[in-house]
């Protein structure tokens, strides 16, 4: 077997392996459900994924140790998980191909030309690193006093300054000026904000985002195999659509993204340099028929003097090259390597921006005064600042939720917050269902940190601290059928599945018709006058006729008579004496000690524009300092 | 060549002209095929409509039988051989639906929702009549795939030969209540229900705040669809067009153990009360009346009980049946 069809049954059996993984990352017992399927391997394995998470959340959870097996691999093999596993690589690979097979040869080697933007990657990388460390160093920084700060620029600017570049004093004063900005603002702001923005353009997680939330609802609406009913995600057609793109601009380069943006395959290239085994020319002349230049995938001139960094391991030029002048051995190339060009001061701008980004980011408020409100977070979530830090934006958590409650937060959020799950409580088929814990074990880097069912609903060895609360529910009284209307309703608190419910109700008797007066009572019938009523319209079992004091059911009503059903105190008003019509309205309250914000009412209100009771954040248990209540100072 | 070429100019002519004139004619088609002169009218993109027939069966109208019992399956034994066994209900190759109630995605221990071993044994005695066919259906209020799982009612459905159908767009068609104010061009559940011979309700007793209770004429709420909260406006009216709506074949309210507060969603084993009854019985109103009594009401308290009599769906005045009681113990 030639070594590249190994590798395309590899890239093949992956690729599926992670079609598989998304659609068995449903909630269930049957096989082709969650039943132990590693659905998170795939996002470990991306070890960017676990490097960011590690610099910005301060842990390597769980399964992310996979990353460092992949990094060890890449420092004997090179770049194999980019030839050989990533499934987001196939895919490019694969549409490279369908692009530029049929091309004539000598435009296919320009295609696969080195290109200078190939270096975009590398900066790329640095922005994300920079984003993940920024608090990170400030508080080192903070530690060791102001001077550390001061050292920092300097060092910045002498490292800046060995580049004998003349003319360009512009990349010292840029780097050097974001670098005291960034100084100066960790001075002043200690508990600053990291934000993993990797997982915008992290390649594993881009792709789980991308089949989650737009690919398989959309394949899955004829099939209805991962869910029952259509599911439904906001923002699904940006996600969809810049996957598109990536995946199209492939027709123009062959592997667009792994040539110019993926960060993860910066850091492999990075590696790449020093791996044991490496692609190469066993003599530094050949024929020089470019045939591996047509064919190479990663844009690293195997003919002339090779870019090992970029060189994803597709091995065509080594099976095509009609000499064998190509091998795969624990040896540079004859014909001589050339480095990533990669100037330290891009580099250092790259960083410095990305150090400055979460400040720039936090300039937001999110953080502090203008918390939003509406960001009501999977239960089990960290606090929103270290959630930040360790949200992949993956989109497994939304995936697995069994009532599509969780969305991506769109750009109205922040761009801080894209893409990480939100609670919407009218989308999907229900709010958050109390005996459900999916997210939280799914979710691959503990934003969402695993919690039991005895914890969420405050059972067992939790019981003190009760459940966990997502937010607390609002009655809008400007739109709730009962207080606006005079309507009875009280879904809400007929769907409350807290025991004793969160809403209480308290009855209210409303005039609805006035300016009547009683006539003759007979044959079980009240005749009433003043104003004629529509026959039937009062027998829903709700109104009641008020005489005095007391009420009286009304069973039946023709337009001139009522048919009650006496209550207690009821006897029949005089001839003559004013009577109303009232009905007996239900007025639904949300005692906030005991809701938990899982949004079922607002799910469930018949008000189905903007729900008449709505959660917000508030008094959501991982945030204490959003909390309404005193402790201790309530009725109960 | 010239000669010729005449010759060829005309026919190439009318050759183009032959073109050109098909690709008018299909111009022309196409707006004749396509105009509208009047603009779409109110009801368009409704969904096409469907009749219920009654499911009763012919001479075993006006029966009712009331168990004693805190063993859910012997109630449910006893009280099929009081009203002459399920075969008088069930029979071979028959499809029968049994219409439960999977409205939470709570345990079966809350008693939220149908009881799992309740409806397994159901679908089990079905089969055994003879059915070719049993189908379980709800549609929730909660995720109904979770619902289904989590109240045990699916896979005991399932393990018992039923077949669990759970709802779907395509699944519901346009339904007017004949006569009804409320159940007018209003999405029905009608999947499962489509070729079936029998429907059985099977339901919990449960206290509800708005309704006062919920047992077996509540229980077809779950086969409408839409956002039928609106309904909540008007919940004696609308359960009592829910009576009229399904004139079944059987009905089974559970109050072994009732949700006695906190309804319908429960939540707590606090909110239990042991009411060791199963009533069963093919009047829904008569049931239903004895069902209140569980929850310490009388079904003259009951507005939606008066209405569905009113309408002629049955009698709250249950002795009138002369059910016939068993005591199990
Ligand atoms: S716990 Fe709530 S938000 Fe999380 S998956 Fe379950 S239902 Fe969805
Ligand atoms: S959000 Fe609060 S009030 Fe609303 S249903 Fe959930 S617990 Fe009850």
């Amino acid at each position: 077997m030639k070594i590249t069809t190994a590798r395309r049954i590899s890239q093949a059996f992956f690729l599926a392996l992670f079609l598989w993984f998304c659609v068995v990352a449903t909630v269930g017992e049957r096989l082709w459900q969650l039943r132990g399927w590693p659905v998170n391997w795939f996002l470990e394995l991306d070890p960017l994924t676990g490097l960011t998470t590690l610099i910005a959340g301060g842990s390597l959870y769980s399964g992310l140790l996979w990353g460092a097996a992949t990094l060890a691999l890449t420092l004997l093999l090179g770049r194999f998980f980019c030839g050989w596993v990533c499934p987001f690589g196939a895919m490019h690979h694969f549409i490279g191909w369908l692009g530029n097979h049929s091309k004539d040869p000598k435009e296919r080697a320009r295609r696969n030309a080195p290109h200078p933007a190939q270096q975009i990657k590398y900066f790329l990388l640095a922005f994300f690193l920079g984003a993940a460390a920024s608090d990170l160093a400030a508080r080192l920084l903070l530690g060791q006093g102001a001077a550390f700060a001061a050292g920092a620029i300097a060092i910045a600017l002498v490292l800046a300054a060995t580049r004998k570049g003349q003319g360009r004093d512009f990349y010292f004063i840029a780097v050097g000026v974001l670098l005291a900005l960034w100084a100066v603002w960790s001075m002043a702001a200690p508990r600053g904000g990291a934000s993993l923005l990797a997982g915008l353009l992290d390649p594993i997680p881009l792709a789980s985002r991308s089949v989650n939330l737009a690919l398989l609802p959309l394949a899955d609406m004829p099939l209805r195999i991962a869910w029952p009913e259509p599911r439904f995600y906001q923002g699904a057609a940006m996600i969809g659509a810049i996957f598109l793109a990536f995946l199209l601009l492939n027709l123009w380069r062959p592997r667009f993204f792994c040539r110019y943006v993926c960060p993860t395959g910066a850091l492999f290239g990075l590696l790449a340099r020093f791996s044991l085994y490496k692609v190469g020319k066993r003599e530094a002349r050949c024929g020089g028929c470019m045939d591996c230049e047509a064919l190479c995938e990663g844009a690293c001139r195997p003919a002339g003097r090779l870019r090992p960094q970029e060189c994803v391991l597709c091995l065509n030029c080594l099976s095509e090259c009609p000499e064998s002048a190509i091998t795969y051995r624990p040896k540079p190339s004859a014909a001589g390597e050339v480095a990533p060009d990669l100037s330290r001061r891009r580099v250092l701008a790259g960083l410095g921006v990305g150090l400055a980004a979460p400040p720039l980011l936090g300039l937001g408020g999110l953080l502090g005064p203008n918390w939003d409100p509406r960001l009501i977070r999977p239960p089990g979530s960290l606090p929103e600042g270290e959630f930040l830090r360790r949200c992949l934006r993956c989109g497994q958590c939304m995936r697995v939720c069994p009532t599509g409650v969780l969305q991506p937060a769109g750009p109205s959020f922040g761009l801080e917050a894209l893409w990480t799950p939100v609670l919407n409580n009218t989308i999907g088929t229900s709010g958050c269902q109390p005996r459900c814990v999916a997210c939280s074990h799914i979710c691959p880097s503990a934003a969402i940190r695993p919690i039991s069912l005895a914890e969420k609903l405050g059972q067992g060895e939790y019981a003190a601290q009760g459940p966990i609360r997502l937010g607390t529910a609002f009655v809008d009284r400007g739109r709730c059928l009962p207080w606006a209307m005079d309507r009875p309703c009280i879904v809400c608190q007929e769907n409350c599945p807290v025991s004793p419910k969160a809403i209480f109700t308290r009855v209210a008797y409303q005039t609805v018709i006035s300016g009547l007066s009683a006539g003759e009572a007979g044959g079980g019938e009240l005749a009433v006058s003043g104003r004629a009523l529509r026959p039937g319209a009062l027998a829903t079992g709700d109104y009641y006729l008020v005489a005095g004091e007391v009420r009286a059911r009304i069973r039946a009503n023709t337009n001139a008579a009522l048919s009650l059903e006496p209550g207690p105190g009821w006897h029949t008003p005089t001839p003559g004496s004013p009577v109303a019509v009232q009905v007996r309205l239900q007025r639904p309250y949300v005692d906030p000690a005991r809701c938990i914000g899982c949004g079922i009412c607002q799910h469930e209100c018949p008000v189905s524009g903007k729900r008449a009771i709505r959660v917000s954040a508030e008094n959501a248990t991982r945030e204490p300092r959003h909390s309404l209540l005193l402790k201790g100072a309530g009725p109960h | 060549m010239s000669g010729q070429g005449k010759d060829l100019d005309r026919r190439e002519f009318i050759g183009r002209a032959a073109k050109a004139g098909l690709g008018v004619a299909a111009v022309g088609a196409l707006a004749w095929w396509g105009y509208d002169g009047k603009g779409p009218d109110a009801t368009s993109g409704a969904a096409p409509s469907v009749k219920l027939p009654s499911y009763a069966v012919r001479g075993r109208e006006r029966r009712l039988a009331i168990v004693k019992s805190s063993h859910r399956v012997p109630a449910l034994r006893a009280g099929l051989e009081a009203l002459g066994g399920l075969g008088a209900f069930v029979g071979a190759g028959q499809r029968v639906l049994i219409k439960v109630n999977a409205a939470f995605a709570s345990p079966p221990a809350l008693c939220a929702t149908s009881n799992p071993e309740l409806v397994a044994e159901l679908v089990r005695l079905c089969k055994k009549a003879g059915a070719r066919e049993v189908i379980v259906t709800d549609n929730p209020i909660n995720d109904p795939a979770s619902c289904f799982e989590l109240s045990g009612i699916g896979p005991a459905a399932r393990a018992a030969g039923a077949r669990v159908m759970l709802p779907h767009p395509a699944a519901f068609a346009s339904y007017s209540l004949p006569g009804g104010r409320l159940i007018q061009n209003w999405p029905l559940l009608w999947g499962p229900l489509e070729g079936v011979d029998r429907v059985i309700g099977l339901a919990p007793v449960k206290d509800h705040h708005r309704s006062q209770a919920s047992a077996t004429m509540k229980n077809w709420y779950g086969l409408l669809g839409g956002r039928r909260n609106v309904f909540h406006q008007d919940i004696n009216g609308i359960i009592s067009e829910l009576g009229r709506m399904v004139t079944p074949s059987l009905v089974i309210a559970d109050g072994v153990v009732s949700l006695a507060r906190n309804g319908p969603t429960g939540g707590s084993l606090e909110d239990l009360k042991p009411t060791g009854t199963m009533i069963l019985g093919t009047d829904q109103v008569a049931v239903d009346s004895v069902a209140v009594g569980l929850l310490g009401l009388s079904p003259s308290q009951v507005a939606w009980l008066g209405l569905a009599q009113k309408a002629g769906v049955g009698t709250t005045d249950y002795q009138a049946l002369k059910p016939r009681l068993v005591e199990l113990g």
